[in-house]
């Protein structure tokens, strides 16, 4: 048995209104991957904060090898060996490589001997990088390297990683994995938050599970199936939606040849996009993020105009046609950003309902609004698709993210479309919102809509997907039937594998 | 140590409260700018909100008066109030409001001497038209240009403010006095002068005008798909976008509609209390509007209490200038704290002040 690096006693958090910690106690070895699992709103975020001193507990306590540990700041964390790469990267665009490290560090060398150090780690992990490099160069995998080599230099006994794969491709979790492996190796032990599953089990030694606030348990994952653990997440029976086996139609959305300019300048531009959406069929879209996701949803909602024949409807050109006029003819949209986009933070559902719903649902008569009718549709959609809230005079932004995603998903539903373009359909969903989600989804492909789902979860895609392409970097690979496809081959498809061999290289 | 914390949701309370604490504050700020000009602070508060109204001496007078303030302020306020909620800046109704004065002065004395029933009607149309016409000018340098609409409206008062100079001297002086500038007097002429409906009430066809522009406001904002995405545009741009709202569209709208009745406010006051086309004849109706859309919280009912606010404070101003001999910018200053003080107390509609012991890192 390895030595406690970390101990956590009875920890304890209350918010108004929620207890976000109840009574958490759990143990962390040196050197040990030690997983926290847990849906949103589990209480991961608080835990680790508490431990990385930025919130401090209401109650119970830490003890460090064998020192009561209690961090008011986090720069005291940092200095007893605890270093933290947050899902939200803290960088600069504007600085090089070298001068973010600095930033983050109490006492930074001078940038020269700072740069040779950084070369020097990054190396010795297998994280190539270039300290002269502009930040707002490089990918996303390589700026969570920055954060990695940031903690590594200061040489932590205890490395937190929040969600640290959601914006790689397989390949670069790979090399992820092995720099993590290696630190753990050296007795460097890391606290990894995720919720994916399959990652947990190929990386962890131990996993801490959280539902509610409270730990319900401490397991090896190795030993438990992908789905006993989600069930330990989430506390209740998962059933994997439902696919019947269906021929599809014919082609409803078509696009053809399409480049388009980015209407934001850090945004990325449509290069030469070709596709075909048939009755019955989902097709899955991944690529990680940035990668002109958000572009193609906007071409494709209206909000971005297209030479009119390059983008069809059953065959019509509708590439200049706003959103209300799409709607009209049939193609509804679902965008990433519920709150702000999907739906008005400060507006009650009601008149979210009226958002979009205002021409397919009639409820407006010459411009004059029917505000009862609105109101009943509003109560359709939270009925139909279980949307928890007191009634549909609450305002969007009251809602959990998971509810407020099945309110905006059942509101293009229930418009009865021909084809439903989403983006993101469960980015931050819990478990049971999301299954309900994609089955709602599937049950819509199953009644003959076409249905195009935007996504950065692989699996997501896996799970609900007929047909498969990639973004990368605006082109859109070829479409191949989902069926078979290996999530090697789906990696390459997402590109940006070529520089990781090298990594690899470099390191052995 | 002073910490703000934002409200996760805006304070109902403080949102109806803050206009009637805000007044509070202006009179106790103005009384100590009144003490320091070596005037009775009570006196002057007095003169300025009471009396118009309930003076013995001086209701007679001011009470029509009220209405005759008030009616233009609420008509501009009204058309801005729209805009501000789609965040739509319009600074410049006092240019939409000359400019409509002077295309309806010019109407009238195209057609003077002639009598005709036609002719006021036609005032009213060419009145709205040009209020509309010099708002378009921000509008199609935002839309084509992304100019910004808050320099460009506000400049264009000054421009406004020349050529109703130029045409009290030149094209429009009265031709049979050669030597005064200004032009005919319009309430000596029948067929064009916005004359008192009902006799010393105050109101002529532009409290009508209004009133109507009030209820057809309320309308459209609560009832109406295009009041639905003018609140959409002001508070969740890209929401308003997958609503298939055209910002284009919206700016050309909102500055259309509040240009049009700033200019119809123009055009009543020149045919009406005004009179004439005069160098002196802007009197700073389009930046009080401003305040007084603030103070009735964009809402069309709050703007009518708040017009009549902002009327009296007119009248009352007028009145403390002549029984206490304050100066008239003093009266601005007043209408200034009033924008002032609302605009900080708001603060505590989305914030909490708390205050807390020890530094916090």
């Amino acid at each position: 048995m390895r030595q406690t690096l970390l101990r956590l006693e009875g920890l304890s958090k209350s918010y108004p209104g929620v207890r976000a910690n109840d009574d958490i106690s759990f143990e962390i070895g040196e050197g040990q991957m030690h997983a926290l699992l847990g849906e949103n709103g589990a209480g991961k975020s608080t835990l680790v904060k508490m431990i990385y001193g930025l919130v401090r507990p209401d109650a119970g306590q830490m003890i460090l090898r064998g020192e009561a540990y209690a961090p008011a700041v986090p720069s005291e964390a940092r200095r007893k060996g605890v270093a933290m790469v947050f899902q939200h990267f803290s960088l600069f665009d504007a600085l090089d490589v070298a001068e973010n490290v600095a930033l983050g560090m109490e006492n930074p060398p001078a940038l020269r001997d700072l740069a040779e150090r950084i070369r020097t780690v990054s190396e010795e992990y297998g994280l190539p990088l270039d300290p002269s490099r502009l930040v707002g160069e490089l990918s996303a995998g390589e700026r969570q390297r920055v954060e990695i080599v940031r903690c590594l230099l200061q040489d932590p006994k205890l490395l937190i990683m929040d969600e640290p794969t959601s914006v790689l491709t397989p390949q670069e979790v790979e090399v992820l994995f092995r720099t993590l492996r290696k630190l753990s190796e050296e007795g460097t032990a890391v606290l990894y938050i995720s919720h994916k599953l399959e990652e947990i089990r190929a990386l962890c030694d131990e996993a801490t599970i959280l539902r509610g606030g409270k730990k319900v348990a401490t397991c090896d994952p190795r030993e438990k199936s992908a789905r006993e653990l989600a069930e330990l997440m989430v506390g209740q029976l998962l059933t994997p939606p439902e696919r019947p086996e269906r021929p599809f139609g014919e082609v409803v959305l078509e696009v053809e040849k399409l480049s388009l300019k980015s209407n934001n300048p850090f945004g990325t531009s449509l290069k030469n996009i070709s596709f075909q959406l048939r009755k019955g069929e989902v097709l899955g879209i991944a690529g990680v993020a940035g990668n002109g996701q958000d572009e193609l949803l906007l071409m494709l909602a209206g909000e971005l105009c297209a030479p009119p024949g390059q983008v069809r409807l059953k065959g019509a050109p509708i590439g200049d046609l706003g959103p209300n006029h799409r709607r009209g003819l049939g193609l509804v949209t679902a965008p990433e950003e519920r709150l702000g986009h999907a739906a008005a933070p400060d507006m009650s559902l009601t008149e979210n309902a009226l958002l979009s719903g205002s021409g397919r649902k009639r409820l407006e008569k010459g411009g004059f609004i029917d505000w009862g009718k609105t109101e009943g549709f509003a109560r359709e959609v939270i009925e139909r698709f279980d949307v928890r809230t007191p009634g549909p005079d609450v305002l969007a932004r009251a809602l959990s993210g998971g509810n407020l995603q099945k309110f905006v998903i059942g509101r293009e539903i229930e418009l009865d479309p021909d084809v439903i373009i989403v983006n993101q359909p469960t980015w931050g969903v819990d478990a049971a919102a999301a299954a309900t989600i994609r089955q709602a989804l599937l049950d819509l492909a199953g009644k003959g809509a076409g249905v195009l789902v935007i996504s950065q979860d692989l699996d997501e895609l896996l799970e609900v997907a007929d047909s498969f392409a990639a973004l990368n970097e605006g082109r859109l690979t070829q479409v191949r039937p989902a069926k078979g496809l290996t999530v090697e081959e789906i990696g390459l498809m997402m590109g940006g594998a070529g520089d990781m061999h090298v990594a690899h290289e470099a390191a052995e | 140590m002073i910490r703000l914390e934002k409200r996760k949701q805006p304070s109902r309370f403080w949102r109806i409260a803050n206009p009637f604490l805000a007044v509070a504050l202006t009179m106790l700020a103005g009384g100590v700018m009144f003490a320091a000009l070596g005037k009775d602070p009570l006196v002057a508060i007095r003169l300025i909100f009471f009396d118009p109204i309930f003076s013995e001496t001086f209701a007679s007078y001011s009470r029509p008066q009220l209405l005759i303030k008030s009616a233009p302020l609420i008509l501009i306020a009204v058309g801005l109030a729209i805009g501000f909620k789609a965040g739509i800046w319009n600074i410049g109704a006092e240019g939409q409001y000359i400019i409509g004065a002077l295309f309806g002065a010019g109407v009238a004395l195209a057609f003077f001497p002639q009598p005709g029933w036609y002719i006021f009607p036609l005032m009213v149309i060419a009145g709205a038209f040009g209020g509309f016409l010099w708002a378009m000018i921000p509008a199609i340098l935002k839309t084509r240009f992304n100019t910004n609409e808050i320099l460009v409206s506000l400049l264009l008062v000054y421009v406004a403010e020349r050529i109703l100079a130029a045409m009290a001297l030149g094209l429009m002086r009265n031709p049979d006095q050669p030597g005064f500038p200004g032009s005919r007097d319009l309430r000596r002429y029948e067929a064009a002068h916005n004359a008192e409906l009902f006799a010393n009430t105050g109101i002529h066809w532009g409290v009508v005008a209004a009133l109507i522009a009030v209820i057809f406001a309320y309308v459209m904002m609560t009832r109406h798909m295009l009041g639905f995405h003018v609140q959409l545009a002001g508070q969740a741009p890209r929401a308003a976008r997958f609503g298939g709202v055209s910002p284009t569209r919206l700016v050309v709208i909102c500055l259309g509609i509040s240009g049009a009745l700033a200019g119809l406010a123009g055009m009543f006051e020149v045919s009406g209390p005004g009179g004439q086309v005069r160098i002196e004849f802007a009197s700073g109706y389009g930046f009080t509007a401003i305040i007084v859309a603030f103070l009735g919280r964009l809402n069309p009912l709050g703007i009518v209490f708040a017009g009549l606010l902002l009327g009296l404070t007119y009248i009352g101003g007028e009145l403390s200038q002549m029984m206490l001999q304050i100066p008239g910018a003093a009266i601005q200053v007043f209408q200034g704290m009033l924008l002032f003080f609302l605009l900080a107390l708001d603060f505590q509609t989305n914030y909490r002040i708390r205050l807390t012991k020890g530094a916090r890192a």
